[in-house]
Order: C-alpha cells, then sequence, then structure tokens
C-alpha cells in the first residue's frame, strides 16, 4: 500500500541546511503509502506553491479522446494528484431555449432529440408530456399511445446505456466492450428506424399522440430483440464485472454520499448509486408505469463500481419492461381525437370545412395551449429530465427551460475528484454517463 | 408524517403571512409566490430545514419587460420524505436587479445561479463564484433576455467572435400570449415588433 | 526547376510518364490510408462512432486510425455543431495538422448551422476553416459518410502531388 504524504517544510528537499547536514539522505525518505481516493483532503494549492512550486495547471481541452463530448477541464495537478478541478462547459451551447421561445411547440420537437442524442425517444416523451400536462389533455392520452412510449422509453434506455457503458469501457481501456455494445444499438437503431424512419433523432412523438402507427411485426421484432440483448448484457458482464484491472479503476473512485448526492441535485442512476432509493418511473408513476411490474436497483457506496452495476441491472428491468408491455399492448387508437390539437385526417381535411380551418389554424399558429405553468420531470437514462414551460397562452411558449441531469452531474465533478489520481478522470466521467447535448443545451 | 403539498404551501404562509400570496394550484401543481425578494434566503431556509424540501430541482428566470419587476426567479422544490413538489416565485427589478444567493443551502444552485447570470443578467449576492458558465468570460451581452435578438449580436472577445445568424425575414410564428386573430398570423411578427 | 531535365529525359517527346505514376503510386499509398481527425462534437458523433465500429467498418477503407492526434491525421471529419466558443478550438486544431490535409464537414450543423440559427452556433464551419466535402443529413447515415469518403479518396487521387512541388 502506498501512502503519498504531501511534503511540508520539515522534508529534506525544502531545507537545504538540513539536507546538506544529513549523511544518509534515503533514510530520510519514507516510504509510501496509498490511501483509498476520492476522500483525501490535500494541502491547498497556496501551501504547495510555497513549499515547492510543482503544481501544473492542466488544461483536458475540448477535443480529447473520451467520448464523451466538448468538455473541458482545467486542473491543477501536482504529479498526478489533482488539487482543483474546474469543468468548462458550452462549447455545445445552442441556445435551445431561445429558439423554443420563437418555434410554435410541434416545431420544438426536432430540438429535443439533440438534447440527449443518446436516447432521443425518451426525450421527444418527456417534452410531449409536459406539453401535454400544460393543456391538461395528459389523462386523455389512449392506451396504446401510452404502450408505445413506455416501450419507447425502454429502448432508449437500453440504448443509452449500453453506450455508457462501452464509452466507460473504452476509456478505461476495454475497446471489445465499445464495439459489442455498439453492435447491439445497431438492433435498437434498426427498430427505430422501422418505426419512425430515422435510426436515431426520430421525433416520434407528437402532442396528442404519435406521429404514426407501430409497423406490422414490430412487436415480435422487439421480443426477438430482448432474448438477443439479454446475451450480450451477460458478454458484456462477462468482460467488466469480474475484471481485476476493472475493479482496481473502480472502486473505491468517485465516491458521492447520499447527502452529497441529494444536495447536489443528483438524479437517475447517480442518485440511487449512493443509496437513495428513489425512481420517477415507481415513486411518481406517468404513462403506464403503474401497471407494470419492476424492480429499482439501488446502490450502496456510491462509487464508479455501483453506477456501473446499476446501468447492468437496469439494462435487464428494462428488458423486463419491454416484454411486459408487448404483451399488454391493447389495439386502438393512437391519438386524441381533438381538433384543436391533433391534425385531422387528410381524408377529413380534404372533405370537412372545419377540419380544414383546424390542419390550418394548427399548421400555421400551432396549438392555442392556455396560460399558465407546467412542469414535468421524466425518468431519462441519464437522470430526471424537466421540462418548466411558462405559456402566455398562443401558439409557442413565452419561456422554456429545460432540466438537464448531465448539467448537474458535471457539477459534482469537482467534489469527486478532489485529491484523486489523473486517470480516474475518465472512470468518473464515463461513470457518470454525461452528454454534452443534453448540459449545453 | 406526510403532508400534501397544499398543506406544506399553507403551512409556509402561515409562517410568512404577510410576504407569501395564496397558493396557487394548476395541473396538480402548487406555486407559491414570494412578494418581497429581499427575504428569499429566510424563506428558502424554513423550507428546508422545517418543511423538508431537500432538493432544489431547477432554478430559473423568465424575463417580462413590461412588468415593473422584469425579472421573476422560479425555484423547484422537492422533498423526498413528503415526496412533494412546490415552486416558489419571486420577482425582482431590473435597475440593481440583486438577489441572494441559495448555494449555502442547496449546492445544486451554484451552478444553476450561474446560468441564471450568464443568460438572464440577475446578479446573485454570496455566491462563492458568479461567472459565465455557458458562454465565455468576455460576451457583453445576456442573451436570453426579450430585448436581445434570436440571431445574435456581432461581438469580439480576444480571439473569439460572434456574427449574427441571417434569419431571412424572421422566425415565422406567433408571438406568445395575443389572443386576436390578426396578431396570432405569423406574418405579421416583423423584425421590428420581434418581442 | 524543370521537372524533366531534373529527371534526365526530356518530356515533350515521352509524355510526363513518370511523373504521373509517382504520382498515382504515392496518391494510391495516400488514399487507402486516410486518417481522420474525429472532431466530434455533437450527435453526428454518434454516427461517426457507428462508422468506426463494427457494421459499418470504416476500417475496410483504411480509416479507422482515429488517434485524436492533429499531427498524424489526414482528415479533419467535423461532426456537430459547431459553436462561436468552440469555433477556436477547431481552428486551431486545424492548424495543428500537417499538410496536405482535408475537411469533411459531416452533418447539417457543421457545413451551414443546421437547424440551430442562433446567437451562438456559427453558421457552418466554413467560415473558420476550408472545407472540401459537405455531408447532408441530421445526422448523415454511416453509409453517407464512407460515401463521403469514397468522394474524398477519388479527389485525393486526381491531385497532381509531384506537378505541384516543382512548379516554379
Amino acid at each position: 500500500m502506498m501512502k503519498i504524504e504531501s511534503p511540508g517544510l520539515e522534508h529534506p528537499k525544502t531545507n537545504f541546511n538540513s539536507y546538506r547536514e544529513k549523511t544518509n539522505v534515503m533514510a530520510e525518505i519514507k516510504d509510501f503509502e496509498f490511501e483509498e481516493m476520492g476522500s483525501k483532503s490535500v494541502q491547498p494549492s497556496n501551501a504547495i506553491n510555497e513549499s515547492l512550486g510543482d503544481v501544473m495547471t492542466l488544461s483536458m481541452g475540448p477535443s480529447h479522446p473520451s467520448m464523451h463530448g466538448v468538455l473541458r477541464f482545467k486542473a491543477e495537478v501536482d504529479g498526478e494528484i489533482f488539487h482543483r478541478i474546474t469543468p468548462d462547459i458550452g462549447y455545445l451551447h445552442r441556445g435551445d431555449e431561445k429558439i423554443a421561445e420563437n418555434k410554435t411547440w410541434h416545431q420544438f420537437i426536432p430540438y429535443t432529440d439533440r438534447l440527449d442524442y443518446l436516447a432521443p425517444l425518451c426525450n421527444n416523451v418527456a417534452y410531449v408530456m409536459a406539453v401535454e400536462k400544460l393543456l391538461g389533455i395528459a389523462d386523455q392520452i389512449p392506451e396504446r399511445c401510452q404502450f408505445i412510449r413506455v416501450i419507447c422509453c425502454e429502448l432508449a434506455r437500453i440504448s443509452s446505456h449500453l453506450v455508457g457503458i462501452g464509452c466507460f469501457g473504452m476509456d478505461l481501456g476495454a475497446l471489445t466492450v465499445f464495439l459489442l455494445a455498439y453492435n447491439e444499438r445497431e438492433k435498437v437503431f434498426n427498430l427505430c428506424e422501422s418505426l419512425s424512419g430515422a435510426r436515431f433523432t426520430t421525433s416520434y412523438t407528437r402532442i396528442g399522440g404519435l406521429s404514426r402507427d407501430l409497423p406490422d411485426g414490430w412487436l415480435g421484432e422487439v421480443n426477438k430483440f430482448c432474448d438477443e440483448v439479454l446475451k450480450a448484457i451477460d458478454d458484456l458482464e462477462s468482460f467488466l464485472t469480474r475484471n481485476r484491472i476493472f475493479l482496481d479503476r473502480t472502486e473505491g473512485i468517485g465516491v458521492i454520499t447520499k447527502n452529497q448526492a441529494i444536495s447536489w441535485g443528483l438524479t437517475g442512476v447517480n442518485l440511487r448509486g449512493s443509496g437513495m432509493d428513489f425512481d420517477l418511473r415507481r415513486d411518481h408513476p406517468y404513462l403506464v408505469y403503474d401497471r407494470l411490474n419492476f424492480d429499482v436497483p439501488v446502490g450502496v457506496k456510491g462509487d464508479c463500481y455501483d453506477r456501473y452495476i446499476l446501468r447492468i441491472l437496469e439494462m435487464r428491468e428494462s428488458v423486463n419492461i419491454l416484454r411486459q408491455c408487448v404483451k399488454m399492448i391493447p389495439s386502438g387508437p393512437i391519438n386524441i381525437d381533438d381538433p384543436k390539437i391533433m391534425l385531422p385526417t387528410k381524408k377529413r381535411v380534404l372533405t370537412q370545412m372545419e377540419d380544414l380551418i383546424h390542419h390550418f389554424m394548427l399548421a400555421t399558429e400551432g396549438i392555442n395551449a392556455p396560460a399558465g405553468e407546467v412542469y414535468f420531470g421524466a425518468e431519462n437514462p441519464k437522470g430526471e429530465l424537466g421540462f418548466y414551460i411558462y405559456s402566455k397562452g398562443g401558439g409557442s411558449p413565452y419561456r422554456l427551460k429545460i432540466r438537464p441531469p448531465s448539467f448537474v452531474s458535471i457539477s459534482v465533478m469537482p467534489l469527486m475528484l478532489k485529491g484523486a489520481m489523473l486517470a480516474d478522470v475518465p472512470a468518473v466521467i464515463g461513470s457518470l454517463d454525461i452528454v454534452m447535448g443534453e448540459c449545453d443545451r | 408524517m406526510k403532508k400534501t403539498v397544499k398543506d406544506l404551501a399553507l403551512r409556509l404562509k402561515a409562517h410568512f403571512p404577510d410576504i407569501i400570496a395564496e397558493p396557487v394550484e394548476f395541473r396538480g401543481e402548487c406555486t407559491c409566490t414570494l412578494l418581497d425578494s429581499n427575504r428569499l434566503h429566510e424563506v428558502a431556509e424554513y423550507l428546508k430545514d422545517q418543511l423538508d424540501f431537500d432538493f432544489l430541482k431547477e432554478a430559473t428566470s423568465i424575463d417580462e419587460p413590461d412588468k415593473p419587476l422584469r425579472f421573476t426567479l422560479v425555484y423547484e422544490l422537492y422533498s423526498y420524505y413528503h415526496r412533494v413538489q412546490l415552486r416558489l416565485k419571486t420577482s425582482i427589478a431590473e435597475g440593481n436587479g440583486k438577489i441572494s444567493s441559495l448555494s449555502d443551502l442547496w449546492a445544486s444552485a451554484n451552478w444553476q445561479e450561474r446560468e441564471i447570470y450568464d443568460l438572464m443578467g440577475i446578479q446573485f449576492e454570496n455566491h462563492p463564484d458568479l461567472r459565465r458558465i455557458l458562454m465565455w468570460d468576455g460576451y457583453p451581452f445576456h442573451p436570453l433576455r426579450k430585448d436581445f435578438p434570436l440571431e445574435g449580436k456581432a461581438s469580439e472577445c480576444g480571439v473569439l467572435f460572434t456574427r449574427p445568424a441571417p434569419m431571412e425575414g424572421g422566425p415565422f410564428v406567433t408571438q406568445p400570449g395575443l389572443l386576436d386573430d390578426e396578431d396570432r398570423e405569423p406574418r405579421s411578427r416583423t423584425p421590428e415588433n420581434k418581442f | 526547376m524543370n521537372v524533366t531535365k531534373f529527371l534526365g529525359y526530356d518530356g515533350k517527346t515521352e509524355g510526363n510518364v513518370v511523373i504521373t505514376t509517382l504520382e498515382a503510386l504515392i496518391n494510391w499509398f495516400r488514399k487507402y490510408s486516410i486518417w481522420p481527425m474525429p472532431m466530434g462534437l455533437a450527435c453526428c458523433a454518434i454516427e461517426l462512432m457507428g462508422t468506426g465500429a463494427s457494421r459499418y467498418d470504416i476500417a475496410r477503407f483504411g480509416a479507422e486510425v482515429m488517434r485524436f492526434s492533429p499531427r498524424q491525421s489526414d482528415v479533419m471529419i467535423v461532426a456537430g455543431t459547431v459553436t462561436y466558443k468552440q469555433a477556436q478550438v477547431v481552428k486551431r486544431i486545424y492548424d495543428q495538422m500537417a499538410e496536405p490535409k482535408w475537411v469533411i464537414a459531416m452533418g447539417a450543423c457543421a457545413s451551414s448551422g443546421g437547424m440551430f440559427r442562433s446567437y451562438s452556433v456559427l453558421q457552418g464551419v466554413d467560415h473558420i476553416i476550408p472545407v472540401n466535402l459537405y455531408l447532408a443529413g441530421c445526422p448523415p447515415r454511416p453509409e453517407a459518410l464512407l460515401d463521403a469518403l469514397m468522394k474524398l479518396q477519388h479527389d485525393v487521387m486526381q491531385e497532381p502531388v509531384l506537378r505541384k512541388q516543382f512548379k516554379a
């Protein structure tokens, strides 16, 4: 075990008189011992500067090999240990919130795809449900539509966790994990493509329903996918879960306690990894989650390894939910029958005057929403994605705020990486599963 | 003992009778408006310590230039014990828009307030590190304000630059909040009356 | 210096046979080992990674060396939205790349700003660096990226490498 001692003023190197006096310098140099990382407190950098001047400012720039997007770290390192680390975000800030004020309700749906671009179906569902909550039609959505939305959310969850684990493995050096995960993701992409036309960035949901119904045989393919992905998850686990190197690099690294997680506002897997048993799907059920049976895995220590295990377990639970949905899904309409909200069918538009007028108003001016404000948070794979909509009536929001889970996850990083080593940074970033499109919006 | 959000809101009002307005319920959510923004920290402390709101989900700001108190701050609070969510709103004026920071109560307020400062320009007192987070440090504008156009303005800051994006006639959408048929027509929104 | 005199034969009678054959050889080496510098910024980066993964294997084209090292790469694939804050980084990395270098602007956001017409998005990466190939799509499919790579290889093959060196 190695313990690194911060050199004080009694260190032989700083005190030159005593250094020269010593005949045997080697006897003075103490053995190094490692304590557990992540929870060490080190001397502030000013003291170190005065004694040794060893602190280097390192900028782990926005373009870097870890596949998490454009995130920059300004770090002060002393050899391998971080004294202070500051994340610098905003390299993908596209002005989504300002764009939302200049678009109708429907026109913003493609922008939600690009928020968390690893699980776009989830974001679509979350946004559309927030608007439906504002319109007051949340309980009128047909049952078939709700089941399809749950299926989409869970497929997106599996897809996102696959990328999370794949990139986590790749950052730690396990390249095969990445390729395996992407192979499974290609199957999800095939499903999404036959459903909506695009591999990801689907823009599949509409306010009051969905853009189109399921193609024939799609549910059978989902069943087939469930079987295949379980085998793939077993393969992934065989690579990482009991791997000595992986365990050494992730156990005890990046520990967050439960109180810290609540105070810093973490949600999703990052919160559950620290021992807080809370899941929006179970505790504030939306769509048809109250009719489904699923477990919510909760971690124990709050380190990187716990979060990795939670993602694996959540994938298995998602497969469970998918199977239940495929069994329980009813037939019926998928859109609500309100012409002031949902576009009428083309046949009616071309034959009835009223429907023509409704179509025109919806297409040009957007849905006439009531004035008011709502907040809706959905359990996305990365955490809780919340939409706060402040509407003054009319076809576009007055203020739309997106509450991104990755923004909050990155803000915890200085706490987690205090006193950690340089090589822990990819482990911590990978375990938090950040995507910059969501963080910067 | 678990309480509903209406009970908690009424308890808050009972404790601060003159500065909290009547709680408003809309779509199953409860909103409390704080009429005196100088006492925000006191009210927030009461909410956190006495009413168990331990999770600050979100801190947002809204810009309404036609109101005397231009900026409204919105805090979404959640209680893990009672499993309820409460919204706290307060408004500040534009001139010396300063409001106390809540980052000593909830650590998640730190970055949320930095973002509000960056995009809306509201200053927070006692914030440990108030600087821009999404735009760069020398950027002269606050983009989310209503008088800032969507396409942006030109600026130079060392090696960083911005140019206005080509709008080709402007965003083709109505202005929110206007119920007149003429005003709801998308083409009525010209670059002059954009907001 | 006249290239024909340098090589000791008269190009007017035999034609630039040696030069063009050498050029073809050099270009052939280059086109089948184009090493990309992935500037993966947003959603297009996911399709870029998908192109490098096992189904749409970019290694078939010799381009799987995505090492994130600008000095050793040939083509910079700008995949994703370039904001003004990121623009300085893209330019700096482009400047660090060694000649010959090409740029593929992948996706709508890199080509022209895409659907994000706002205050913080650079409306096309060609405002700061010269672009050889624009790839449409939001995001473009991996096959589209491979098609772009093939067109770039065709361009590389046409380049008058040695004749440029010896021009007066």
